[in-house]
């Protein structure tokens, strides 16, 4: 038993808690942010776990791009409605 | 019916998770204990650590591992990015023969609008403070893989959010000037065939039995670990230019500024 | 077997996570909810296989001051393995994310039971 031990298990604790937060939450927003704040605290672990070459490409990788990506998707579904809106008047519009 | 189904399916479905979290809780409990050497994968880590120095002439075990003695599961997986980035280009590119007509609304001037950076003052003064320094980060850490944590996945991850926070900071027009589409094309492939040759080299002369004149360098020094530093940059080069192609795509369906699109409006 | 999981805390958790992204994959409708789930599975074998790996009071896999002892490092293979691993799952992310958005651009939804019915499918015949 290290000192680090009982640090470690609170953010396995954490870990299961994230996941199981993403699982149970409505609005996907919330739910990448989520996941996002999961990757950084893996990200901790892999330090803890003497293994900083996971730690540096879990950050940069799982905390920074996966997140982006999501959070893109999620944005691209906004633009395809408000675009899908916005034909609909116009075709109204066009009917006057 | 579908109720029925549903409710059969509910059920079914818990089973399985329980049963596949059962399972596996079961065989962990089997497992050696958690911070002890396990007996059996001795032999392999034994000449990893006790040769690795001599062999590859890289400090970092692991970059000597990942890019000397395992160099084939690197090459499959930079050409699995690449082949990502195609999948990618293929499903979210902009082009005449994507926007069929049921697609036909995604990429009107209306959507557009949404998708238009707008360049705000606090992030683009963000932008000047952290680029740089991010920038800086990413090379050191790519150029410094042989010997400390760190090396071609990771530099060019973080190079790669250096370019999207570039992006969203300055607009795609400025980033348009330098980081074209026919430049990431170029730098994608000639790093994946050099990775391919250079290494094709060293696994021919290393089964003929012929010396392959590499010199391995002092370890501890920057030019050291023979190919290792070559192969970090082109492995960093593919990741950063994949996960930009990724960002721009995504945004704006395509990754340099598309001049044919655009006559088409 | 109890106390056993619990010195083994890390694979424990790591089991966990991976039959929590289980679940989400088999329950959740919406697909991004999915894409979640798989990542947390991904990352769920990633833990596994690091803690395996790990030894405990032995240093990183980075040779210091010419010290070259299997005792004084820990098992650099399951960090190369991961290594490989989570780039991995980052370009398959990619790739199930631009099928979403494909998806949603033809059904204008991400709920996969109303994307069926949508597809001139009824619900019965499934």
């Amino acid at each position: 038993m290290g000192s680090t031990e009982g640090f470690r298990i609170v953010l396995l604790l954490l870990l299961i808690g994230c996941a199981i937060a993403v699982n149970l939450t409505k609005n996907l927003m919330q739910a990448v942010i989520i996941f996002m704040s999961y990757s950084s605290i893996m990200c901790i672990l892999w330090i803890l776990m003497e293994s900083p070459d996971l730690a540096i490409t879990e950050a940069a990788v799982g905390a920074g791009i996966s997140g982006t990506l999501f959070l893109m998707t999620l944005k691209k579904i906004k633009a395809e409605d408000a675009g899908e809106n916005e034909k609909k008047i116009k075709k109204k519009k066009g009917k006057r | 019916m579908k109720k029925v189904f549903d409710r059969f399916y509910n059920l079914i479905a818990v089973i399985c998770c329980l049963l596949l979290i059962g399972v596996l809780l079961y065989a962990v409990s089997l497992l050696p204990s958690y911070g002890e050497e396990n007996p059996r994968s001795v032999e392999v880590v034994e000449r990893y650590v006790e040769h690795g120095l001599e062999e590859t002439g890289a400090t970092n075990i692991v970059a000597g591992m990942i890019l000397d003695y395992r160099a084939f599961d690197t090459l499959g997986e930079s050409h699995v990015l690449f082949t990502a980035l195609i999948c990618v280009i293929i499903l979210l590119g902009k082009d005449k023969k994507n926007m069929r007509r049921e697609y036909d609304s995604y990429y009107t001037v209306e959507a557009e609008s949404y998708h238009l950076l707008q360049t705000d003052t606090i992030v683009r003064l963000v932008g000047y403070v952290l680029l740089p320094g991010l920038f800086l980060f990413g090379i050191y850490i790519l150029l410094n893989g042989q010997l400390s944590p760190g090396g071609g996945f990771s530099g060019g991850a973080i190079m790669g959010a250096a370019l999207i926070i570039f992006a969203v900071a300055f607009g795609f027009e400025t980033v348009d000037r330098v980081f074209t589409e026919k430049l990431l094309k170029t730098v994608t492939f000639v790093a994946l065939s050099f990775y391919s040759f250079a290494k094709g080299y060293v696994f021919f002369t290393g089964a003929n039995g012929i010396d392959n004149h590499i010199p391995k360098g002092v370890p501890g020094a920057i030019l050291s670990g023979g190919l290792i530093l070559p192969l970090d940059i082109a492995v960093g080069f593919v990741v950063a230019c994949t996960m930009f192609g990724f960002y721009s795509l995504f945004r704006r369906g395509s990754i340099g500024h598309d001049i044919t699109f655009m006559d088409q409006q | 077997m109890i106390s056993h999981l619990w010195i083994n805390n890390e694979e424990t958790a790591a089991v966990i996570l991976f039959g929590i992204g289980f679940t989400m994959l088999l329950f959740q409708k919406n697909l991004l909810k999915k894409l979640i789930g798989m990542n947390i599975m991904d990352t769920g074998t990633f833990l596994f296989l690091a803690s395996m790996g790990y030894i405990e009071g032995r240093k990183a896999p980075i040779v210091t001051d010419g010290v070259l002892e299997r005792t004084a490092y820990i098992n650099p293979v399951p960090a190369g393995l991961v290594l490989t691993g989570i780039v991995v799952s980052v370009s398959v992310t990619a790739i199930m994310l631009s099928l979403t958005v494909r998806l949603y651009k033809r059904y204008h939804t991400l709920d996969l039971d109303v994307m069926y019915e949508r597809s001139g499918h009824t619900a019965e015949d499934r």
